[in-house]
């Protein structure tokens, strides 16, 4: 099992903000609106460096998305930013017509996103985000796994031109990947090479995965690990590839079973390449208040659940 | 094109080409369409400065037009069409499978004249706020103007992007409600009354223009005004442009049952006989 070390943890959001601040400097017509949440989501940096790019929208978040809309036209590479739920449920019409259906380069950055937001609870701990935005057509979803992913990532979908929904965090989480890494859209990162079976994770979820796989190798079981950041577009090929060596998978994400990492996994291995597969996921319900690792074990989202699910899948070979 | 006849005559022909869509479509929104078309024909053949032939959808350089009000989309693609966009022949493929003229506006057919996707209400201003915005960040004089309906204004979303435009100052936002006083269930009175819709503008921090928008005189004097006061104030400018529903066709006229409604082959006739052919029907 490869080691990856903890170089300190960060928020994710945190590496969100500063990858729009560098894609800012990069590049002139990136510009940026927020809805009354400039330090929770990490823009401040960016409007403080270019006041004149940054557009306070307040408290609407759907004229922010049609706003967004409307500076992409000339050119402009709009990233509007929010809590996870206000930026995508809230305002899914507006996103659906103005950003999707019109092919608008606007890049929807939702924080907070998941169980792991804690104390303020359910009203504010969307897990159904991935799913309501990978049924929209054309729209890329990535869901990055630590701080030098998502600035990474922020970085990346600069440069893609269409809508993207860009998904991170509040909670310190371990930091683990490379500074100034090079972030591929669609192509999944391989963590480890292993045989018994593979693991697909996204986001807070890959650490615990990597937890998971090196505990489970001390009992012998050897784990194919992926670092799933970017859901749609999936990489099926690495996904398959993987399978087709193990003969049996699981997912795990900070979402619900609908909608979410394990129903895409899912769907491209009933039509390939059947296969056992678990899912490390919510079950239709709603988060509640607490500290995000209360809710993470709560949850069943943790390591020990993520072995426990190879373990079941790997039983059912 | 817009050189050889009157605004007048050109508006004439605009009507024959909604009736006449929406009769061969059997379906599409005539009522808002006629309501506003007197409007739309001002815009498109005299006050936008546009290039019809050499758009493109970065707006760049010209005046821009959205379409809040996606179901007018009989007026807005026969003045597309009559000032250039393209061919004419084309407005008989409305909502016909396979045509770039969709049911409401889409981008996706690529159709000249066309920045955005809209049908689902409340969202053209906003967007027009951000071209708007845009624009003044590329240091361009250029207005943007969008259009939409008094129903509409229902829309929370609309009075986000009222606050958002003032906020931002961008005075060249030349907005336009389309005030025809009916929706489809029935008045906007009766509906949910707007209450005092100019009024409401003014505390929104915008400038107002009341005009009829039916006579051209005072279309025109209204947007020559909402230039002026453009270029001397920081405000964004809404029009409010005081119009009957279905106006032109007697039987459709001032009234919301013709919001939705196509006319049989026998009510397109009644109506084309009140409106005069001038360019040459498609």
């Amino acid at each position: 099992m490869k080691e990856y070390i903890n170089k300190g943890n960060k928020d994710t959001r945190s590496g969100f903000g500063a990858g729009l601040l560098e894609a800012g400097k990069r590049n002139p017509n990136v510009v940026a609106l927020c809805a009354d949440l400039l330090g929770s989501v990490k823009m401040d940096a960016f409007a403080a460096e270019f006041p004149e790019r940054f557009f306070q929208c307040g408290i609407a978040e759907a004229n922010m998305v049609g706003a967004a809309a409307g500076l992409s036209l000339s050119g402009k590479i709009p990233y509007i930013g929010s809590f996870a739920g206000f930026v995508t449920g809230r305002v899914y019409d507006q996103i659906r017509q103005a950003v999707a259906y019109s092919g608008t380069n606007v890049k929807i950055c939702a924080s907070h996103a998941g169980v792991t937001l804690g104390e303020d609870g359910a009203t504010h701990q969307i897990m159904e985000d991935i799913g309501l935005m990978k049924m929209l057509p054309g729209m890329v979803v990535i869901n990055p796994c630590d701080y030098n992913q998502t600035r990474a990532a922020a970085i990346a979908v600069a440069e893609y031109d269409g809508p993207v929904y860009l998904r991170f965090g509040r909670p310190s989480v371990p930091n683990f990947t490379e500074e100034d890494q090079e972030f591929v859209i669609g192509k999944a990162v391989k963590l480890n090479d292993g045989k018994d079976v593979t693991v697909v994770a996204t986001g807070h979820m890959v650490w615990e995965a990597i937890q998971a796989a090196a505990a489970l190798e001390k009992e012998g079981i050897s784990v194919d690990l992926l670092n799933i950041h970017t859901i749609k577009p999936l990489d099926e090929q690495a996904i398959l590839d993987s399978v087709k060596k193990t003969g049996a998978i699981v997912t795990a994400e900070e979402h619900l079973v609908a909608g979410g990492l394990g129903e895409s996994v899912a769907s491209v291995l009933v039509r390939n390449y059947p296969a056992p597969a678990e899912f490390v996921a919510v079950d239709d319900r709603f988060g509640q208040s607490g500290t995000p690792a209360q809710l993470l074990k709560a949850y069943g989202l943790d390591a020990e659940n993520i072995a426990a699910a190879v373990k079941r899948a790997i039983a059912r070979k | 094109m817009g050189k050889e006849y009157t605004l007048e005559q050109i508006a004439s022909q605009v009507r024959r080409d909604i009736i006449r869509m929406v009769a061969n479509a059997s379906s599409g929104h005539p009522g808002g369409s006629l309501s506003s078309t007197d409007i739309m024909t001002a815009l498109f053949f005299k006050v936008m400065k546009h290039d019809p032939a050499n758009w493109d959808r970065s707006g760049k350089g010209n005046d821009m037009f959205l379409l809040s009000a996606g179901h007018l989309s009989p007026v807005f693609y026969s003045v597309l069409a009559r000032s250039g966009y393209f061919p004419v022949e084309e407005l008989s493929t409305f909502r016909v499978f396979g045509s770039r003229l969709q049911g409401h506006p889409s981008v996706e057919y690529h159709l000249p004249g066309v920045y955005m996707a809209s049908g689902s209400l409340g969202q053209g201003l906003s967007v027009a706020a951000g071209a708007a915005a845009a624009k003044r960040l590329d240091g361009e004089d250029n207005y943007v103007y969008v259009l939409m309906g008094d129903g509409e204004s229902e829309e929370g979303q609309i009075w986000e992007a009222g606050m958002f435009a003032a906020r931002h100052r961008l005075n060249r936002l030349i907005a336009i409600t389309d005030w025809n006083g009916q929706q489809i269930d029935g008045t906007v009175e009766s509906v949910m009354a707007l209450g005092d819709l100019e009024a409401k503008w003014k505390s929104f921090g915008w400038n107002v223009i009341v005009a009829d928008g039916h006579d051209m005189k005072s279309i025109l004097a209204a947007f020559d005004k909402a230039h002026e006061l453009s270029s001397s104030d920081t405000k964004p400018v809404m029009l409010l442009m005081k119009t009957d529903m279905g106006k032109g066709v007697d039987f459709m006229q001032g009234t919301h049952k013709w919001h939705g409604k196509a006319p049989s082959r026998e009510q397109e006739a009644q109506a084309l006989a009140q409106l005069e052919e001038t360019m040459g029907d498609f």
